[in-house]
Formats: C-alpha cells, structure tokens, sequence
C-alpha cells in the first residue's frame, strides 16, 4: 500500500560505470537514466578548475598521499619494539573484579571518574543516568533522560555536575543536587546542539566549557553557561564516534576518530585540522592519549588497537593477535602508559604491553560486549561498562 | 554516512516495522486524506499508528509513541499538515508512508548536488517558496559547487517537467515526499556534508599541510616512551600496586586520606612527581603553593599569579571575560602596575592590541611566554633549592599494610563527602552544617574521609 505512483531504481548497476551501488534517477536529454553518485558528480564537473576534472583531482590526491607516506618513512629509523627490548618483560597481572555495579536496567553505553577517584557516572540505553560511589557501591543520583541511548556522559571537573547526550543529538549538563527530593532532569539544561546523535562529550579543563562529538560528522565546543557554540570542527568524512583531551601543557588540542577510519588532531582555538592518522581498516570506535600527550591510541572495528607518535607524525604500533576477531570498542591507558587496557565485543579486556607490544593478560567477566574502560585518575583501578547492564571496577 | 542504525537503533528492524504496517490484511487501515482542495491518498492518523503499534506489539502507549516518534524522526512516516514538526501526535494528525526510493537507508549519501537540485526546483517552481534557511544554503551552495550550477539548473528544469506530466494528487505526494526527506536530511539547524571534489580538496589541503611539517625522528620519539613509562612506572597502582595499599582491594581508604587535594605532609612518590616536568607540578595544589612560597622568596611571584589569571580566563564564563581581562590588564601588563610581568615587546604589543576587543584567547601569547619563562628559569632552581629538599626529605613514606589475618572478614566501606556538596543549599534547621562541605568550585573535588 505504499505509494507505487511511480516505480524508480534505488540500486543497481550504474549506467555508467556499471559499478552495483546506490542510484540517482536523473534525466539526459529528456531522457530518464540511472547513474551512481560518483558518475553524476563527474559529469556535473564539467567545468571543475581551469581543465581540472574529478579524475585529475583524485589523481593529485593520491599522489600526495603517497608522497607523504615516503617523508613520514624517511625518519623512521627504529620500531617501537626494538626500542623496547631493553625493558623488561611484564607478568601477568593480578587484577580481578573487585566491585560490580548493579543498577542500570539496560546495557550501560558509557561511563566517566569523577576527580575524587572512586565516584563516577554511567549511562545506559533506556534512558538512565547514575551516579555512584563506586566504592561503596551508593548510587548517589539518579537522572532519566527523555531520549534513550545516552551514548556519552562525563563528569564534570568540580564533581557537581554531570553531561549526557545521544540520540536525542543534544548535549545536557545536570548540576546534581543532594535534595534526595529534587528531580535532578528538571534542573538539565541543554548545550550542545547537533544535527544527529552524540557520540562522545568532555569537560575541558573547567565546567566551563564542552566538547561533543557527533555523528553529524563535526566535533563542536560549547560555552556551558550560555550554551553558545565556541567553536566547530569539520574535517571527517563520516560519524564521529569519540574524542579525547590532550593533557599537554598548553592545552590546546584534541583527538577525534570516526566512521571515515581517520583519526584527527584538531587545534581547539582556530578549529583547524592539525593532523590526520589513516591507518585502520574499519570505523574507530574510541581514541585516548598517552598520559604524556605526545602520542595517542585507539581501538577499531577491525580487532585492532594502534598506537600514533604526535611527534613522528605517524604510527608506531598494532595490537593485534589472530585469536582476537571481534572488534574494539575502547581504550583506556594505565597511569605510566605502559598498560593499554582495550574492551572488545567478544566480551573481554585484553591488557597490552604498549612498549612491547603484547598481550599481557585479558580480564573475563562480563556477559556481554564492553563500551567502555576507563582507569581512574590516580591509576589505582580500572572501570569497565558493558552491554551486560553492569559496571566493573578491577584492580 | 554510517549506519548507526546497524550499531543501535536498527534501520533493519525500523524497516520491518514499517512494512509490517503496511501488510495487506494485518497492516494498518489506511484513508483518504484532505490537503486543501486535494485528495491525498493512502493516509492515516497519528492515532492509527498508536493503535497499531500497541496492539501488534503488545506494548504500553508511551513505548507506542516512542517507537512510533523514531519512525517519524528517521523519516519513514511524514506528517502531511506540518512537515517540519517531525513528530508523531497521538491524535487525528495525518501522516503517510516514506517511499523506500527516500528511506534513508537506500538513498544514501545525500549529496550537496541532490540538494541543490531540490532547492533549484522549489525556487523555479515558485518564487519565494525558499525558506530562510534555505534560502541561505542556496547561495551558499552556489558558491561551493558553482562548476555544476549548469547541470543543477538543468536538472531541476527537466524534473519538473517530467513531474508535469504526472496527475495532481501524484504530483502533490511526490512533493510531500521530497520535501519530508529534506526536512530530515538537511535539518533547519545547520548541518554539513561534503562531496567528493569539496573532500578531495580538503584532502588535498591537508596532505600539504602535512608535507610542511616538522617531523622528528623515531629514535628520538620512542626513547621518549621508554623513558616516561619508566618514570612513572613505580607510581602506577595497577602495575606496582600502592602504599599503604589499594583501597579497592583492602577497602581501606588511607591511601586517599594521605593523598586528598591538601594535606599537612604530603607523600614522597607525590614530591618526587614535581621533578618529572613542570606541569605535574603546577597540576598539584600543594606543589603550586610550594613554587608560589619559592617564587615569592625570588621576587618572581607575579609570574605564576599572572599564569593563573590567564587560565581563569581561558576557562572561566564567557560572561566574565571583559571584567577578567581589564583586571588582569590593570594588575599585570599596564604601565607602573602593581605586579607587572616581563614579556618582550613584541608579545606586549600583539597583546595591548588584542585587548581592544578580548576574547577568550586574547592572553595566549602573554600566558605562554611567561609559563615558559618559569618553566626554563625558576622551575628548575626550585628543585635543586633547599624548599624542595626538605620538601622530600620530610615526605611521607607509608607503611604497606599487611594483609588482614582474617581474610573473610571485610572492612566496613566508609562513605566520603560528596564534591557536590560545596553548591547544595545548605538547611539551617537543625543549625548543623552538612558535613565539611569543601568551598571552591572551580578546584578538583577533593572529599576524603
């Protein structure tokens, strides 16, 4: 019963270039034809730049990056595993789960430490926010958001206010409140606005200021009071799934990674795109930097988790083992940044020897895949979120 | 544009829903609809789809409306009477069916040149139709695509044509339709997507950038991860465990008591941070009292207050920036001020400049100056000096605890003060404060037991 009115291809061999992919009905000479999107846009260039075509375009494109790929090669002279030969061997870890947080009614998507190092918040998928204690096992404020799939919630610096957003692709900042009669959603106030769900969000250095990213394709800053967009960041080609604060001293930059595969390194005062990192072979679910900032990490649809040098301009390591098919959904790095602690979707955390390159141990205990880990900020515990509805603190 | 249908919500099942709803004899009944003075075809009311919903799917009505509200949001139903509240009203509000051509997850990506085609239409087909926000795009696709304006305006013109050709009510829903996927795919509220010449330029622009940068040498960078992971290696808990012990695993708290924002005698693993780099020493509140005490010996104190009214701006409320930057202008920078700091003429210029209009940033350069003047001079003074020493020598070294000689019995797990505390109203009833409600909102909360 749904309209036939008139029959058009939606996908199919392209009358030009034969390729099977999404059509475009449009017309020739009053004539109706099927093209692919690449093919209409070809012949819509026709007057592209001074005898520049699409094609000539694309060659140029490819032709820089492989010139880049050979000045990034020309200063690699060791590998990270070389240069760790020297150090020693890791053990095998004596972490276990010391606390599971029950609560959450549905899969928990994303969680965050507060500064005191044993509270932190959580999110879920049908709605809810809860903040806990997370050593005494206290869920001390509860928040249903009207939207569900709240994909990204932080804490905020002061510990007295918290973020989330998803698919309702806005940002909300909830100041808590310890009136165990107030209705902590009433006090919400939206700041960031996107045009498609948020994926990820973080305080900068004070409660002051958001950053979001979404999968409208864009990161954005926002000023938290008046809810005034500071300063927006184009560059990916598609969703962005996650974002991460660089701890360096001037403060200034960020990493993204997104469906496009690419990692990103913006600079957050001129919104430009400061370097860019292609390496994966699938959407990269989540990035983190290394404590000392001058290199970042990030875990991908593909199984793997790679390691970038800032300085080098390139990456330096895969963690990677052919036992290991499911993807990574998160990342998180020990205080000293010698342990890399990633969260898959066959259920487990695989820890890695980041300087070596091995898989130290791998944590078992959830029921179901892993959204996040995080170490908390004096190092003394990892917490992981999970699909299983519940939290995990292991140390 | 990726799916996050197929991560979450599900095109998949949207889609199944949706043609569930349209079966022949288990599908939704369908009416004829009044647009005006035209007969809209195969309609149905925002209640129908409640109805419909909560009785195939034995659910409660609020989940009806939720599921129903993402069908209208990811564009499978539209509402005829007000395309652009993509809501679903439980009510006698008329909506149709998408056809599979628009549904998002066929017509994919939605290209600037499909847009442009579309805002091409609207215009040729009646002047002023545009939106605002339409109308702003128009040009500014114009603008960006400007080498395929010839093919957009022929475009346009021969599907109108064809579309002429088309009986009324067809042509009325065909309208509808296109405009409800607009509506979603190009929302109101500003959005961007590029095609393939805009990303190739991009790439292209940034691969160059690239090419100009400075590179160093992997030797040089990978010994820097050596070396910090074994800097740091004894203070990482999860690896080398932590004194007196891991309150996760003994369920004691004293390693946070000994270790809170501010105490009387702070840990030696804490004093031995300071000297692993300067920003680990401006991090910790008692490090940075220690470097003011030192720096005020030295006569150099305006330094470090001046670093920190500069990050006050940086982060601080929009709304205090102007007030911020003349105090910080008058105590600092102005001639004969109280506290003035030494920066080259240069940064002083740019920055006196800045300060006719001031922005977030507008102390950047001033800021970083001054940060790396004290990172170079008095920072490393400060750790051969004899504040530092002492500093160290009288740290504290705790003793590792045992482990219990009753492993079943556990430690009661005490609370600690919420750091949300220091903005709770505080009631005067029983004249008793809340608990050592920490003031400061802008410090890391710090509550310990």
């Amino acid at each position: 019963m749904c309209d036939q009115t008139f029959v058009a291809v939606t996908f199919g061999p392209c009358d030009s270039c034969s390729k099977a992919s999404p059509l475009m009905n449009i017309y020739i000479k009053n004539e109706p034809i099927n093209y692919c999107s690449f093919c209409v846009e070809m012949m819509a260039c026709q007057g592209l730049q001074k005898g520049e075509t699409l094609a000539s375009l694309k060659r140029e494109c490819d032709n820089l990056k492989k010139k880049l790929e050979e000045e990034r090669g020309k200063l690699n002279d060791v590998e990270l595993h070389q240069v760790a030969e020297k150090t020693e061997v890791l053990g095998a870890l004596s972490v276990k789960t010391r606390r599971v947080l029950k609560g959450h009614g549905n899969k928990v998507l994303c969680m965050d430490w507060c500064k005191d190092r044993r509270r932190l918040v959580s999110s879920s998928q049908d709605g809810k926010v809860i903040v806990w204690d997370a050593f005494t096992l206290n869920k001390e404020h509860g928040i249903t958001l009207p939207c569900t799939w709240v994909m990204a919630c932080a804490y905020a610096p002061s510990g007295c206010a918290v973020a989330c957003g998803g698919l309702d692709n806005k940002c909300s900042v909830v100041p808590l409140s310890l009136d165990k009669t107030e209705n902590l959603a009433a006090k919400k106030k939206s700041v960031a606005m996107h045009t498609n769900y948020v994926s990820g969000c973080t305080f900068t250095n004070s409660d002051m200021q958001l950053l979001t990213c979404s999968g409208d394709g864009t990161c954005a800053l926002w000023d938290v009071e008046s809810g005034q967009l500071l300063q927006s960041f184009h560059g990916h080609t598609a969703d962005v799934l996650s974002l991460d604060l660089a701890p360096s001293e001037t403060g200034n930059t960020f990493v993204s990674g997104g469906c496009d595969k690419k990692a990103n390194v913006w600079d957050m005062r001129s919104g430009q795109n400061i370097q860019s990192f292609e390496s994966h072979e699938s959407d990269i679910n989540c990035v983190k930097y290394y404590p000392s900032g001058d290199a970042f990490a990030s875990a991908s649809d593909d199984a793997t988790c790679r390691f970038y040098d800032l300085r080098a301009d390139r990456e330096v390591a895969v963690y990677q083992k052919d036992s290991i098919i499911f993807g990574a959904s998160t990342v998180d790095f020990s205080l000293s940044g010698r342990l890399l602690f990633a969260g898959y979707n066959d259920y487990t955390i695989n820890a890695w020897d980041v300087l070596k390159g091995t898989r130290v141990s791998v944590l078992f205990g959830h029921e179901n895949r892993i959204s996040r880990v995080r170490v908390s900020p004096d190092g003394t515990a990892l917490c992981s979120a999970s699909w299983d509805n519940t939290l995990r603190i292991w140390a | 544009m990726k799916e996050w249908n197929i991560k979450c919500v599900n095109s998949f099942s949207m889609e199944k829903v949706i043609v569930a709803m349209q079966d022949p004899d288990m599908g939704m009944k369908m009416r004829n609809q009044r647009l005006l003075i035209t007969v809209i075809p195969h309609a149905m009311t925002g209640r129908d789809v409640i109805d419909w919903l909560i009785q195939k799917y034995n659910i409660c009505e609020e989940e009806a409306l939720h599921v129903g509200g993402m069908l209208v949001r990811y564009g499978y139903i539209y509402p005829l009477k007000e395309p652009r509240s993509l809501v679903l009203r439980a009510d006698e509000t008329p909506y149709r069916f998408q056809t599979p051509y628009f549904w998002t997850s066929t017509r994919w990506p939605a290209s600037e040149l499909d847009y442009a085609i579309y805002l091409a239409k609207k215009n040729i087909r009646k002047q002023g139709e545009l939106m605002e926000y339409e109308k702003e795009r128009y040009s500014l696709l114009h603008k960006r695509i400007n080498h395929t304006w010839d093919f957009v305006v022929m475009q346009a013109r021969e599907q109108l044509r064809a579309s002429k050709q088309r009986r009324k009510a067809d042509r009325i829903v065909l309208e509808c339709q296109e405009q409800a996927y607009w509506l979603i795919n190009r929302p109101p509220v500003r959005s961007l997507t590029l095609h393939y010449s805009a990303v190739l330029y991009h790439t292209i622009e940034s691969c160059r950038r690239a090419l100009g940068r400075n590179r160093v040498k992997s030797s040089i960078c990978l010994e820097g991860f050596v070396k910090f992971s074994e800097q740091y290696q004894n203070h990482d808990p999860i690896m080398q465990g932590c004194l007196p012990s891991n309150p996760w695993i003994s369920d004691d708290t004293a390693h946070w008591t000994m270790n809170s924002e501010i105490v009387p005698v702070p840990t030696r693993l804490r004093v031995e941070r300071w000297s692993f780099s300067f920003m680990e020493l401006l991090n910790d509140p008692i490090g940075r009292r220690e470097f003011m005490t030192y720096l005020e010996k030295e006569f150099s104190a305006e330094n470090l207050c001046f670093w920190q009214a500069c990050e006050d701006i940086r982060h601080g409320e929009s709304s205090k920036i102007i007030q911020k930057v003349e105090d910080v202008y008058k105590n600092f920078l102005a001639p004969g001020a109280a506290r003035w700091v030494n920066i080259d003429s240069k940064t002083m210029d740019k920055t006196l400049e800045g300060i006719k209009h001031p922005h977030r940033f507008v102390m950047d350069d001033a800021q970083l100056h001054i940060y790396f003047l004290m990172k170079k001079d008095s920072y490393p003074r400060y750790l051969k000096s004899d504040l530092y020493k002492n500093m160290l020598a009288k740290a504290i070294v705790p003793q590792e605890t045992k482990k219990s000689v009753f492993p079943f019995m556990r430690r009661q797990r005490h609370s600690s003060p919420s750091p949300a505390q220091a903005v709770t109203q505080v009631t005067e009833e029983d004249g008793r404060a809340m608990g050592a409600g920490k003031a400061g909102t802008n410090s890391a909360a710090g509550s310990h037991v």
